[in-house]
């Protein structure tokens, strides 16, 4: 009950404690307020970038490749339009009625299509590329059914496009997406998911200069993931384009000259080392790959066993066959072991050991000397002279001819061929090096392989008496933004220590192997050109003598021929391989007879011939296209 | 009988502190919601709201307070009532079963429950003054009729309408004052039984409240969900930096980063568009509020009117502090709104009567005994 207080009392009583309840409020607000400092003051910049970052999407638009040419400006690679069709989840209200629709006017099957569109569900408003390259009837299709179709979009994009198809196909390469693992290498920096790279061939090595720069478009969004409005637009910018060392002209020619049959061709210029042609057969077509080829097809060109995807020029290793003599040859004059004048009897097989060494014409080839040995390719010659230098004279100048190691060009994977040797026959195989072995080397069989690239290597050096210069691909690059044109300087050529009268003998010879009417290659001879090369024919598999024609083909020798012209001042050199093709004489020859008449533009033998005239440059092609 | 000073006097000042209060609570409403495409976008329902709220001031300052105290007890029991109907036939919304649906009217039992322990501790407290500061016996009775529609409530469960009537019972309790003795007794006693207290309570929570409570502790715990909401008002608080971003400039209210943006997270759309120089100009304009009101409080001619006074300080106090400390993150996310400002009539409607009770308390202080 009440107290004995007056109300007046009992209200002063209070009074103090009411102060207290004003203090702890006070406390509490100056807490906060403090806390808002800490919040606006401290960390204002902290939460308006966190703030920005909420609202701000950041879309890449991708920049257009640089163009590809050939030499002199014919147009090899560029980007054709592509309508790609694009689904926004986000947009679209009723997907269950609105993808099949679409699946059906595109004539794509409703689980594929589903498939496609559920793969990536975290962002509604991402755009999921449901199909590449429409077809124009395509999007008349989906535009007039716009209405119909909310949340389709078509997006005019660029995609990749050689121009030839299958022509210089391992030399041009093809385009692709980044691959995980290649994001995660850190070799790519500017480069984000689903960025186009180059993949294979010249697209890949040189990727960045004609990659360009991607462009951004910062868009406002809200919390669901709308496109309010664009801040700021940055235009990509073109990558360079870039000209190659290559000639299409003769591109074209060396293509349909091994037409069907697979095998290589390339064609090098001995004062530089510029690639003039390269062919690889069985070919792809890049644009299939380019332009996101389905695994179906993959595993198609995978599986083939053609080998389509291995670019016979850098990756094929055969034995050189009879090419290899010219190596030994010169190698015989260097040491001294030989003269010009020295002579040996060919009766058409060698004893050594226990075994005869055929050679492969039955009787012999009778006296022979150097300049002979090499012009009918005696190979009783050249197992004795092989067997006075030894394996390791042999590989020495092997070694020093480009062979037996890659030659550097700026395309991968390519392989170095083997130069056999003493030590390496102890350190692979575990075993002494039989002198027997030898000979076999001495014609080019046996342990040694080489690759055309090589051949066609080491033919240039013989061509240009003496100077290895590294395979160049890239002659100049023009600048996207000021159109200025930059030469690309080509690497230095280095002297190996063969004297100039080793090459003169050995020039001679082999011109003789062409204009000589028991030359091997005799038949391919051109009235309008003069041509030095040497046949040779690599065994598949080791019967003696080789087999011509009576096994199926697929145990046929491959063809070589490599040849350099005009012999009095060589302008390219060429090597030339056919697979189970037979006799380089009568299957690889006449190839590089093609490529060297149409490089150095004379008239092809269905007109009258004329006098050789001045190495015009080559017609080039209907204007470039670019 | 009414102090006619007032009206003449400074209590104008107090009219337009409460209409720059209402004006900001509708300007930042005004702002997330304008481009609203209803008939009646959200701002206009608030200012009709806020008429009401003027309409339930008046009244509620007409009417003597002795008269509305006489019915305290009347009040708390039909409370009791309706918090038990609620409980066993409620409407459910949101998990919680808060409204009583009585044909053409929706009645949150809550609402009704936290002026009727206003009141009734207030009578009580007044009726039974103990001088001297209370004791343990004393306090029996006044906690039990606390406690007793606080555990109902807790039950819906609605925790920061519980809280909320506890703030109450604490001003008064805090004002009264308690036995020096007992205040020891019962701190050291709390602090020992404070780990089995601690169980006790967590055992009772349910797990969307734990959760609160550990994504407080850590919100990028959980950040697109319990912890997206805290997140978001300190980015969007903090990037309003000393100035704000201006009307309309508030990028985290303006495209829906920040939920709830018109009612319990209205502070953060306030701060984000006028940064700290319009938090300072808030708190000082509640502030003076709060000083009205202890004025009152002192002045006031009788216990009851005094106790009245403290505990609705401590209520509008409770729910501006908490809800601004959960906006900036020092608080777990009760959903508690912020008293003039946030879009609701309920809301509206208690507070300005609340306020006209204050003054109704003001106006009678010369009144003469009988």
């Amino acid at each position: 009950m009440r107290e004995s207080y007056l109300p007046q009392e009992e209200t002063r009583d209070l009074q103090s404690r009411i102060y207290w309840l004003l203090g702890l409020i006070l406390l509490a607000l100056m807490g906060l307020l403090l806390r808002a400092w800490y919040l606006q003051g401290v960390n204002g910049k902290f939460y308006l970038e966190l703030s920005e970052n909420n609202r701000i999407r950041v879309v890449e638009t991708a920049p257009p490749r640089g163009l590809i040419y050939d030499r002199n400006g014919a147009l090899l690679v560029n980007n054709v339009p592509s309508f790609n069709l694009y689904v926004v989840l986000g947009d679209m209200p009723n997907q269950a009625t609105v993808l099949p629709h679409l699946a059906n006017l595109i004539g794509m099957n409703e689980e594929e299509m589903m498939r496609r569109v559920t793969f990536k569900k975290e962002d509604p408003f991402f755009p999921i590329k449901v199909k590449d390259d429409l077809t124009m009837r395509e999007v008349a299709l989906i535009e007039g059914h716009g209405l119909d179709l909310p949340g389709v979009k078509i997006e005019a994009e660029f995609k990749r496009n050689a121009i030839y198809g299958t022509y210089a196909a391992h030399l041009l390469g093809y385009v692709g997406e980044i691959t995980q693992a290649q994001l995660e290498s850190g070799n790519y920096q500017n480069i984000k998911r689903g960025g186009i790279i180059g993949q294979y061939g010249i697209e890949q090595t040189f990727d960045s200069i004609i990659r360009g720069t991607p462009g951004q478009k910062r868009i406002e969004v809200d919390a669901l993931g709308h496109e309010i409005r664009v801040l700021e637009v940055n235009e990509p910018l073109r990558g360079d384009d870039i000209f190659l060392a290559l000639d299409l002209n003769v591109q074209k020619v060396a293509e349909e000259a091994l037409g069907n049959q697979n095998g290589a061709i390339v064609a090098m210029d001995p004062k530089n080392g510029d690639i003039i042609a390269m062919v690889s057969h069985p070919a792809f077509n890049p644009n299939l790959l380019s332009q996101g080829a389905s695994s179906r097809a993959w595993e198609a060109l995978l599986k083939d066993e053609g080998r389509p995807l291995t670019n016979r020029v850098i990756q094929g290793q055969y034995p050189p066959g009879s090419t290899f003599k010219i190596v030994l040859g010169a190698a015989l004059l260097e040491t001294k072991e030989a003269t010009p004048a020295s002579r040996v009897e060919c009766r058409g097989f060698l004893p050594f050991g226990n075994r005869n060494f055929k050679d492969w014409k039955k009787g012999g080839h009778g006296s022979v000397d150097l300049h002979r040995a090499l012009v009918e390719s005696c190979d009783v010659y050249f197992y004795e002279m092989g067997n006075r230098l030894g394996i390791d004279t042999i590989s020495k100048y092997s070694h020093l001819f480009g062979l037996g190691q890659p030659t550097g060009i700026e395309l991968g994977s390519e392989k170095g061929g083997l130069i056999p040797s003493t030590e390496w026959k102890r350190q692979v195989r575990k075993e002494p090096w039989y002198p027997g072995e030898t000979l076999s080397v001495s014609i080019g069989q046996g342990y040694v392989t080489v690759t055309p690239l090589q051949q066609a290597l080491m033919i240039s050096t013989v061509a240009n008496q003496g100077v290895l210069h590294p395979p160049q691909l890239l002659k100049k690059i023009r600048d996207q933004e000021t159109g200025s044109v930059q030469e690309v300087p080509a690497a230095e050529g280095k002297h190996i220590p063969v004297s100039p009268e080793t090459f003169r003998i050995i020039q001679s010879a082999l011109a003789g192997v062409v204009s000589d009417p028991h030359g091997t290659a005799s038949s391919s001879k051109s009235p309008f050109v003069s041509m030095g090369g040497k046949t040779g024919t690599a065994q598949v598999i080791g019967l003696k003598g080789g087999v011509h024609g009576k096994l199926p083909d697929k145990y046929n020798d491959h063809a070589w021929f490599v040849a350099f012209a005009p012999v009095e001042s060589p302008k390219i050199g060429v090597a030339v391989l056919v697979e189970n093709g037979g006799h380089g004489g009568s299957a690889a020859a006449p190839l590089a007879r093609k490529v060297i008449e149409a490089y150095l533009g004379v008239v092809p033998p269905s007109v009258e011939p004329m006098t050789v005239k001045s190495p015009a440059p080559p017609p080039a092609p209907g204007r470039s296209e670019g | 009988m009414i102090d006619r000073r007032s009206i003449a006097g400074y209590d104008w000042l107090l009219f337009v502190v409460v209409i720059l209060i209402l004006g900001m609570g509708v300007l930042s409403i005004y702002s997330v919601t304008a481009a609203s495409q209803a008939r009646t976008p959200l701002y206009v329902k608030q200012i009709y709201w806020i008429i009401l709220g003027w309409i339930v001031f008046l009244v509620m300052a007409w009417v003597d307070y002795h008269e509305i105290a006489r019915f305290a007890y009347p009040i708390y029991a039909l409370t009791l009532l309706l918090l038990l109907l609620v409980l066993v036939m409620g409407r459910s919304a949101q998990g919680a079963q808060r409204w009583l649906s009585l044909g053409f009217i929706n009645i949150q039992p809550s609402e009704l429950a936290k002026i009727s322990l206003l009141l009734v501790s207030a009578k009580y407290f007044s009726d039974y003054f103990p001088k001297q500061g209370l004791n343990f016996r004393q306090l029996l009775l006044p906690g039990g009729m606390v406690l007793v529609p606080m555990l109902l409530i807790l039950k819906q469960p609605d925790l920061g309408t519980a809280l909320a009537i506890s703030s109450v019972f604490f001003s008064m309790v805090l004002v009264i004052g308690l036995r020096s003795k007992f205040l020891i007794y019962s701190s050291l006693l709390s602090l020992m039984m404070f780990p089995f207290l601690w169980q006790f309570f967590w055992g009772h929570l349910k797990d969307y409240q734990r959760e609160r409570l550990t994504t407080f502790i850590d919100p990028t715990n959980d950040p697109t969900g319990t912890g997206y909401h805290i997140i978001q008002s300190k980015i969007a608080i903090g990037s309003g930096g000393l100035f704000g971003k201006g009307l309309f400039g508030g990028t985290q209210s303006q495209l829906k980063f920040l939920p709830e943006s018109h009612t319990d997270f209205i502070f953060s759309v306030f701060s984000e568009e006028w940064g700290f120089a319009g938090i300072v100009v808030l708190f000082l304009l509640f502030f003076f509020l709060i000083l009205w009101g202890i004025e009152i409080a002192y002045k006031a001619k009788d216990v009851l009117g005094s106790l009245l006074a403290v505990g609705i300080i401590g209520l509008i106090s409770f729910y501006f502090l908490v809800n601004v400390g959960m906006t900036l993150g020092v608080m777990p996310v009760v959903g508690v709104p912020l008293p003039l400002m946030s879009y609701g009539g309920t809301s509206m409607v208690t507070t300005m009567g609340l306020l006209g009770l204050l003054l109704n308390v003001k106006l009678r202080r010369f009144m003469l005994f009988y």
